[in-house]
């Protein structure tokens, strides 16, 4: 795997992703219409996680909402930054305090899917579990209810 | 709590909602004349997106009683709503017209969206099932005028506690002042889990009920509520419940404290009996009463009109 890496010339690899993961992040990346060469890797060994996914991604960088994204659906990856076939930067991924445009309100009567506003949601960490609350209807959502709005 | 605005019981801290009660009482103990110029010059838009009789004539009749103008916004029908304006746009609007905005709306939110939007302060008078803040303050104004205080009250909900906002927040409310509560509904009218798990995090102590006579000799406050048909998705279930707690003098008098005293957030259709009406627990007409002196407090209070907003102490 190492060696994949590595033939990378310049790009992204997202690496130590949890299986069920590997394809929502994906799609969220829009991946599927991306014209340079991707790799997706499932159900590698890891230490870590047992069994893990790994993106790869040539000639790509990733937007502040974009990581923000992958923040909230898989927190724990890794994201190698590949300069001339080297690690250059390892980002660990933190969650915002406030995410802004991400994620769908499930509440049908919130007034964020009515008008033409962003969603705005706070993180709070209830028992050791994130969960995230609605700033307009104050509905909490938990991790597994999460439904990303459209980039 | 923003000052600036009031939108949720959730941003209301204990002395915050202790400043407006006690706002609210030096309010009604003032003269009517000098009300009058407390507000005098003021503009107050009340923009009611859905039909509500009580909050909105409540809302109007205080701001008038301290001087202030209303300016209505005209039935739906009649608005650039109808046209395709967006919610944001009107209140754009109505914010150069006016120096506060009361907003009811049918949606979650809209007036967190409202105060989000307006430079000018804004009152939230119910967004559809999420808050309706000024419902809670005169709620719990009615319970400390009555009581003394609001430390240590014993409290049956009794109805719909699964659909009921007042519920919801009241709960909320007086989790601030170690409250025995009794939850009295149907099963499938029952208060929402993350609720009770709320309670049970803060130490507040419940018990979940089906029949009010478990506890009816126990409470200070019998806070009942409708069971609300344009809530039930299944007209079937609504009709396996409706008028399953219904109260009158025979099941009440002499089988309750002397002094507790019973409390609805009004309209009621069939759950209080009228020949309760005249008795001394009755205090749901006082407690629409005392609207006019909490949403006073309410809107001079967002209007930066108190200099020194007494504090009252609980006993």
């Amino acid at each position: 795997m190492e060696l994949q890496i590595t033939a990378l010339k310049n790009g992204i690899v997202i690496d130590h992703i949890p299986i069920e993961k590997t394809f929502p992040i994906v799609e969220i990346l829009h991946l599927r219409e991306y014209g340079e060469i991707v790799t997706v890797a499932c159900n590698l060994k890891s230490s870590s996680l047992g069994k893990k996914g790994l993106i790869k991604i040539e000639d790509r960088s990733l937007g502040e909402n974009e990581l923000g994204e992958i923040a909230i659906l898989a927190p724990d990856v890794t994201i190698n930054i590949i300069e001339n076939f080297k690690v250059v930067k390892k980002i660990k991924l933190a969650i915002p305090n406030e995410i802004t445009g991400l994620i769908k309100c499930n509440n049908n009567k919130c007034i964020s899917n009515h008008e033409e506003i962003e969603s705005k949601f706070i993180k709070i960490v209830d028992e050791d579990k994130i969960k995230y609350k609605c700033f307009y209807c104050e509905r909490v959502i938990a991790e597994n209810e999460i439904e990303l709005k459209p980039l | 709590m923003n000052q600036k605005d009031i939108i949720s019981m959730n941003d209301m801290s204990k002395e915050e909602i202790l400043n407006i009660l006690g706002l609210a009482r030096r309010i009604e103990n003032t003269s009517e004349e000098e009300k009058l110029k407390f507000l005098h010059g003021k503009i107050v838009s009340t923009l009611f997106f859905e039909p509500s009789t009580r909050t909105k004539m409540s809302f109007e009749s205080a701001a008038q009683r301290l001087g202030a103008r209303i300016l209505h916004f005209p039935p739906l029908d009649q608005t650039s709503i109808k046209k395709g304006e967006s919610f944001t746009d009107t209140i754009k609007m109505v914010e150069s017209y006016s120096d506060v905005i009361i907003v009811r709306h049918p949606h979650d939110g809209a007036a967190r969206l409202a105060a989000n939007t307006s430079e000018k302060p804004v009152l939230n008078a119910g967004d559809g099932s999420n808050q309706h803040p000024s419902q809670t303050l005169l709620d719990l104004y009615t319970i400390m005028e009555e009581k003394g205080t609001l430390k240590n009250i014993s409290i049956a909900f009794v109805g719909d506690l699964k659909y009921g906002r007042t519920v919801h927040s009241l709960v909320k409310a007086f989790s601030h002042f170690n409250p025995v509560i009794y939850f009295v509904s149907p099963e499938i009218l029952r208060m929402p889990q993350y609720l009770l798990d709320d309670l049970d995090k803060n130490n507040i102590k419940y018990e979940v009920l089906e029949d009010f006579r478990e506890c009816l000799e126990k409470i200070d406050v019998f806070y009942m509520t409708r069971i609300q048909k344009e809530r039930f998705p299944d007209v079937e279930d609504y009709e396996k419940v409706k008028g399953v707690y219904i109260i009158n003098r025979e099941n009440i008098i002499g089988k309750c404290k002397e002094d507790m005293i019973i409390l609805h957030p009004l309209p009621r259709v069939d759950e209080i009996s009228t020949d309760l009406d005249n008795t001394k627990h009755a205090l749901y007409f006082k407690q629409a009463k005392n609207g006019i002196p909490v949403r006073q407090a309410m809107l001079m209070t967002v209007l930066n009109k108190i200099e020194n907003i007494c504090k009252m102490e609980v006993q």
